[in-house]
């Protein structure tokens, strides 16, 4: 899936679908499979970035082999009856709701009787609710969550004064869903193996049957992405809408987004690579992972492909796929914190930002650019309002370099379009826009396309997945009948044991 | 007669009882076999409860059964009068550490509203039922010292004859109550098991160890 950072506008639609759907029940009122964080800020849980705190991941040893962060194989045993960096849930919040029969049967007073906040795992009243959904939402340059963004790390006591600045105070929304990384921590980290990965689809699943509470994935995953139901005792986390997707239609939160910032579409990978390029180092991991997707055109893939199972409608799809334009063809979208290792299967198009300007002698005094010879008003590399050393915390491990390409071709984009339209600018600036983000004017124009006029069909191009008509293609339907479907079959009552 | 009942129809009875309830609960409703973990609730106090108590209890276990299994063997090392003693005061100091471990888990099940949350009147059950068990051992390891060694002459006869189906109690009936009540407490405990959250003993993942570290699951078998 690919998210265009630049159309989304943090209305948490995508959130609230998903909840919706999914996580509505007893245990998982705390769960967001899909949450939308404020950046620069702390995200949900709380400082979820920081592995030391966490231990999500893979980590780099000095000969380049990659290894758990969290645990070793006997550690990871050790470790079994108290996992020492295992989130609780006042990292995340207490969920409450209100008591609001008291509105109603409160005796007679001389006070408006109130609904008191309640506790949704003990039933006790909350005098203090210190944390909630989207607690830090919109909070840029807030002391106590954007300033401790881990990502703010690399920058340099100036840069960082200068977002807190008044006037300069900058932020951006970031969605999260689950990555359905190709190098999951949480799949590697689970004891039990409950954890796997569909070979068909990619899609990072939890058997509900399997798991045994040793929630070891949810400190394996750097994203925070498997939650813990409290209640029933098993890990959950985001199915990508695998029922959905299964009869054709895209995941909720894609389809409910209002900005229609998010694509979703088939990458062919090599699955031999994924260790090597998962162990390289961090400056090369962005490229290593976009080496790893494979052209869907080059009949030698089309012919591997085919060898392993992938249907031809899969292979099509591939063909079309939005995904695989952006990541690898234009090389506009990036994972998020690769520096984990996991391989998200996230990508998302840095946002560009708005245009830097302070107020001059009561007048607004926009900031341009001259000695890149490119014109003023629109983004500019060197003056970004947010560092690009935080872009590339956040997107490239620190890669700079992979970052600016990025934006140079974006920034190349607004001027050609905007040539184009308004007309202010001369052929040579434009031309000098298009070679600096190392473009051409058809790409721009494809780029352009997909950004802001895309239809429901080039957003989402993937195949019904049919699991139940392909399992019928190999096997006895009746011997495979309630195989494949989302945990828990029989109806969940309280809990017996 | 009394005794009979006690020694060899309830272990039977308890055993018979666990082995079926524990395959029925695996193959029909594998749903339900979780360790139901709340550390996710309360992190401080499990700390000092679930570690002491699981690798306290765990050892002295491992203890017990290959004294069963290997009585030779153990005889002949408990034989010297220096390691009775090393064993003796490490099972003590294991034993006092699964009981503090588990007094902290009942502290913590009794004063956090969310660990009560999500307690079930089994889980009471089972947890005062395990500390009459360690109590007792406890109690019974130092009371009636040399436990290594008698227990191969008391308890463990008696289980191999039950083993056996040649049950014979002439070897315990004649033991201190105490240590009676903790023969017949551990089947309580096996009986227990398998409607509690205890079966998680069971699925212990030693598979971790050897298994490769991603699972990817096709519906097309593939060769």
């Amino acid at each position: 899936m690919v998210f265009h950072l630049d159309k989304c506008i943090g209305c948490h639609t995508c959130s609230v679908a998903c909840k919706n759907i999914w996580t509505d029940r007893k245990g998982t009122e705390y769960m967001w499979w899909n949450n939308v964080e404020t950046k620069p800020g702390t995200g949900y849980p709380t400082l979820w970035e920081d592995q030391e705190k966490y231990k999500g991941g893979w980590d780099r040893e000095e000969d380049g082999k990659i290894h758990l962060r969290l645990h070793g194989r006997k550690g990871g045993l050790g470790n079994i009856f108290y996992n020492p960096a295992l989130p609780t849930i006042d990292d995340y919040y207490e969920p409450w709701t209100y008591d609001y029969e008291n509105l109603f049967n409160a005796p007679e007073g001389d006070d408006q009787p109130t609904a008191r906040a309640v506790s949704m795992i003990t039933g006790k009243p909350m005098d203090n609710i210190e944390a909630g959904p989207n607690w830090d939402d919109d909070l840029g340059g807030s002391p106590l969550y954007a300033r401790n963004d881990p990502n703010l790390d690399e920058l340099t006591e100036d840069e960082r004064e200068q977002l807190n600045e008044i006037e300069r105070v900058v932020f951006f929304y970031l969605p999260r869903i689950c990555n359905h990384c190709l190098n999951p921590g949480c799949v590697a980290a689970c004891p039990a193996g409950a954890i796997y990965k569909r070979g068909e689809d990619g899609i990072v699943l939890i058997s509900q049957e399997k798991c045994r509470a040793w929630r070891m994935c949810i400190s394996g995953c750097p994203y925070k992405k498997t939650y813990y139901n409290w209640s029933s005792g098993k890990s959950e986390k985001c199915i990508l809408c695998f029922p959905r997707l299964e009869s054709g239609q895209p995941p909720a939160c894609f389809h409910s987004c209002v900005g229609r910032i998010r694509y979703l579409g088939v990458l062919l990978y090599d699955a031999d690579q994924i260790e090597k390029c998962a162990s390289v180092p961090n400056e090369e991991l962005v490229a290593a992972q976009r080496d790893m997707i494979q052209d869907p055109f080059d009949p030698e893939v089309i012919k591997a492909a085919k060898a392993n199972g992938i249907s031809d409608a899969m292979i099509a799809s591939a063909q079309n796929s939005p995904v695989y334009k952006f990541v690898k063809k234009w090389q506009i979208a990036l994972p998020l914190h690769p520096d984990f290792r996991t391989l998200p299967m996230l990508y998302y198009v840095p946002p560009m930002l708005p245009v830097l300007a302070k107020t001059k002698d009561g007048n607004y005094d926009v900031d341009g650019l001259e000695k890149e010879n490119l014109p003023a008003m629109l983004s500019s590399l060197e003056k970004a309002r947010m560092p690009i050393k935080y872009m590339a915390s956040l997107f490239s491990a620190g890669n700079i370099k992979e970052v600016e390409d990025v934006y140079r071709k974006l920034i190349a984009v607004r001027i050609f379009k905007r040539a184009q339209k308004v007309k202010d600018y001369q052929k040579s600036e434009v031309d000098a826009a298009l070679a600096q983000g190392n473009t051409t004017a058809d790409e721009v124009e494809a780029i352009f396309r997909l950004t802001a006029l895309p239809t429901y069909e080039e957003r989402f191009v993937v195949p019904p997945l049919g699991r139940e008509v392909a399992v019928e293609a190999w096997e006895v339907p009746l011997d495979r009948k309630r195989e494949a479907g989302f945990g828990v079959r029989n109806k969940i009552a309280k809990r017996k044991f | 007669m009394f005794d009979n009942a006690l020694f060899i129809g309830f272990p039977y009875m308890a055993i018979a009882i666990a082995i079926a309830v524990t395959i029925y609960r695996f193959f029909f409703d594998p749903y339900s076999v979780s360790s139901q973990s709340s550390q996710f609730l309360e992190n401080r106090k499990l700390f000092f409860g679930s570690v002491p108590w699981h690798y306290g209890v765990i050892i002295i276990l491992l203890g017990h059964l290959t004294a069963l299994l290997f009585p030779g063997a153990w005889g002949l090392f408990t034989a010297n009068q220096t390691r009775l003693y090393i064993i003796e005061i490490i099972g003590l100091a294991l034993a006092l550490m699964a009981t503090i471990g588990l007094i902290f888990l009942l502290y913590r099940r009794m004063s956090n509203a969310r660990a009560q949350a999500v307690t079930s009147e089994l889980d009471w059950i089972l947890l005062i039922v395990l500390f009459l068990q360690v109590g007792l051992g406890f109690w019974v390891a130092y009371y009636y010292r040399w436990g290594s060694d008698w227990y191969l002459h008391t308890a463990v006869p008696w289980l191999v004859s039950l083993l056996k189906f040649q049950p014979d109690i002439t070897y315990v009936t004649a033991l201190p109550f105490w240590v009676k009540f903790h023969f017949l407490n551990g089947f309580v405990i096996a009986l227990l098991l398998p409607f509690t959250r205890l079966v998680h003993l069971l699925v212990y993942p030693l598979s971790y160890l050897w298994r490769e570290h991603q699972v990817v699951i096709w519906n097309k078998a593939r060769h």
